[in-house]
């Protein structure tokens, strides 16, 4: 169920360039299901600015009723946002949307983010290990500087990294890695650019895939009509990203 | 005990909030927060003759105080509405005031004729202001003959009281609100949204992929509010009032200036639960203002 709650920060640290990872208390933990899904914020109580922020889920803690979200601070409302010190309140809308399916993945699959669409991987990560299933993390950045959770992915299993300008692993992008790597599993997971998701959709059009879209939102919750695609069911069909999805299976959505 | 209804044609509305049409879709995504049936009226989103896919996106941008929108009338269609999300609303307690548009008068009229046949639809919102799309919507509503002859072909077929929804965007609204009058309107609903643009400052195109968009919230209440007082002073209509409603201070300005109900649009995607929160401090507030009634409050700032 959504909920509204001030929830109150635990942590807050700067962990690449640009880069914040958040970690928030309440009982709102409690709805969270699937990773992928994500919470709408509002920064400030105030009229600047005046919509909330929508923000992946980066990993879930039941127990001690706290999640983390890594985001760029890059406008605004982020940039309020990185301000935000342990005991602030935060107004938290969520979770929202429906995520990443678990049960999909047999045995391996292949998980692969780029720039900020990486943090809900890492809960998604988490969750399929717990199910027993390999996951082969394929990760890009811009630089060197711009890298966030290596260590945690290779934690969680094998971690390539692509950086645009060849600062830190593969030079390129997460495609160039792609290439090079056996297609021994059964189900991709891919969040980032929608530039990336096209070319991961092309690179596997015989794989069970699902793609975590970004689309500019107003509500979050489906009445706006602001983040909608059209798909490729029909002329007339469409989803809205923000309640339909973030994530759909491969090859539905015309984003 | 503070009395909270009001009374205006089609609608017998136990307190003076509803959300504003396009803010609101058709209540579904908000039935999942709260019970609809606290609302006053629930203004549902617009509905044309033919399904509407709307426009290309970015269909929106945020501003200060507000935000752009250029959705584009997207919609299920009549047949859509009339079949599948009127019935869906019929479980709540609450008159739905169906928002009409289309791009000729031949359109309007049928959109009205069928859509006010519903049990549950109690008035209709003529949208006469549509600054999104490319023909029709707010070409009627900056002419004071058309936006005439236009009412008067849709009151001679609804079913139920019918009300326009005026455009800010007209040297003189008030002689678009007369001509409505006339033309045998029921009511007014006011203001729709502001044509403004945001322009990206590292490219210089516009941030909107429609190019321009309506601008709402806290950043327009100014302004709506000093049409809603010229159009109570000057018409004998009741008004809805909307433009940058955000808490229950804001409902008390529009119902001073002379609106017998308001609409809250933008705030809904700020604080989903803004509805109810208002409807449930207005008592408070009211009595607090040394009122027993909304009716009491209504058009005050013309008496003083």
């Amino acid at each position: 169920m959504i909920r509204q709650e001030k929830m109150k920060v635990v942590a807050q640290h700067s962990i690449a360039r640009n880069i914040f990872e958040l970690t928030v208390e309440g009982s709102l933990v409690d709805e969270m299901a699937e990773p992928g899904q994500f919470v709408h914020i509002r920064v400030a109580d105030s009229f600047e600015p005046l919509l909330r922020r929508p923000i992946s889920i980066a990993s879930i803690n039941k127990e001690k009723k706290q999640f983390t979200m890594i985001y760029r601070a890059e406008g605004r409302g982020t940039q309020i946002l990185a301000d935000k010190r342990a005991r602030d309140e935060i107004d938290v809308l969520g979770p929202l949307g429906h995520g990443f399916s678990v049960e999909e993945a047999e045995k391996k699959a292949f998980l692969i983010g780029g720039g900020i669409g990486v943090p809900p991987l890492y809960e998604l990560a988490k969750q399929l290990k717990s199910r027993g299933i390999e996951t082969v993390h394929i990760l890009g950045f811009e630089s060197k500087e711009a890298i966030f959770y290596e260590d945690k992915f290779k934690a969680l299993g094998d971690t390539h990294i692509a950086t645009v300008d060849g600062s830190h692993g593969t030079e390129g992008f997460v495609t160039h890695i792609l290439n090079g790597l056996p297609t021994d599993f059964d189900t991709y997971y891919s969040c980032g650019p929608t530039a990336m998701l096209e070319a991961v959709q092309w690179a596997y059009p015989q794989k069970r895939g699902f793609l975590s879209y970004e689309q500019r939102m107003g509500c979050g919750i489906g009445a706006c009509f602001a983040c909608v695609c059209r798909t490729t069911k029909s002329e007339t069909d469409y989803i809205k990203v923000c309640s339909d999805g973030p994530v759909f299976p491969a090859g539905v959505v015309i984003a | 005990m503070i009395d909270l209804t009001v009374n205006i044609p089609g609608l017998e509305l136990k307190n003076p909030i509803m959300p504003a049409s396009g803010c609101f879709g058709f209540g579904k995504e908000y039935a999942q927060l709260y019970d609809l049936s606290q609302l006053g009226a629930i203004m549902i989103k617009a509905t044309t003759v033919e399904t509407r896919l709307g426009n290309p996106t970015p269909r929106v941008a945020e501003t200060s105080s507000g935000m752009l929108n250029a959705i584009g009338l997207q919609n299920p269609g009549l047949q859509g509405v009339f079949d599948n999300e009127l019935p869906w609303l019929d479980q709540f307690d609450v008159p739905i005031i169906a928002n009409v548009a289309g791009t000729t008068t031949e359109d309007y009229v049928e959109v009205a004729r069928e859509i006010s046949k519903a049990p549950n639809v109690h008035a209709l919102e003529i949208n006469i202001s549509c600054p999104n799309v490319k023909k029709g919507g707010i070409t009627f509503g900056t002419d004071p003959a058309v936006a005439r002859e236009l009412t008067r072909a849709v009151k001679d077929v609804s079913s139920v009281p019918v009300y326009i929804k005026l455009s800010p965007n007209v040297t003189d609204i008030v002689s678009i609100a007369k001509a409505v009058e006339e033309g045998g309107a029921d009511g007014i609903t006011m203001i729709n949204t502001l044509l403004g643009m945001r322009l990206d400052p590292k490219t210089g195109r516009p941030v909107i992929a429609n190019i321009t968009g309506g601008l709402s919230g806290p950043a327009i209440k100014p302004v709506a509010l000093r049409m809603v007082y010229e159009v109570s002073k000057q018409t004998r209509l009741p008004i809805i009032g909307m433009g940058g409603v955000t808490n229950v201070d804001d409902v008390i300005d529009f119902l001073s200036a002379g609106a017998s109900a308001v609409a809250v649009g933008t705030a809904n995607f700020v604080n989903p639960f803004v509805c109810p929160e208002i409807i449930g401090k207005l008592p408070e507030r009211l009595h607090e203002l040394g009122f027993d009634s909304v009716q009491e409050l209504i058009g005050r700032s013309h008496r003083l």
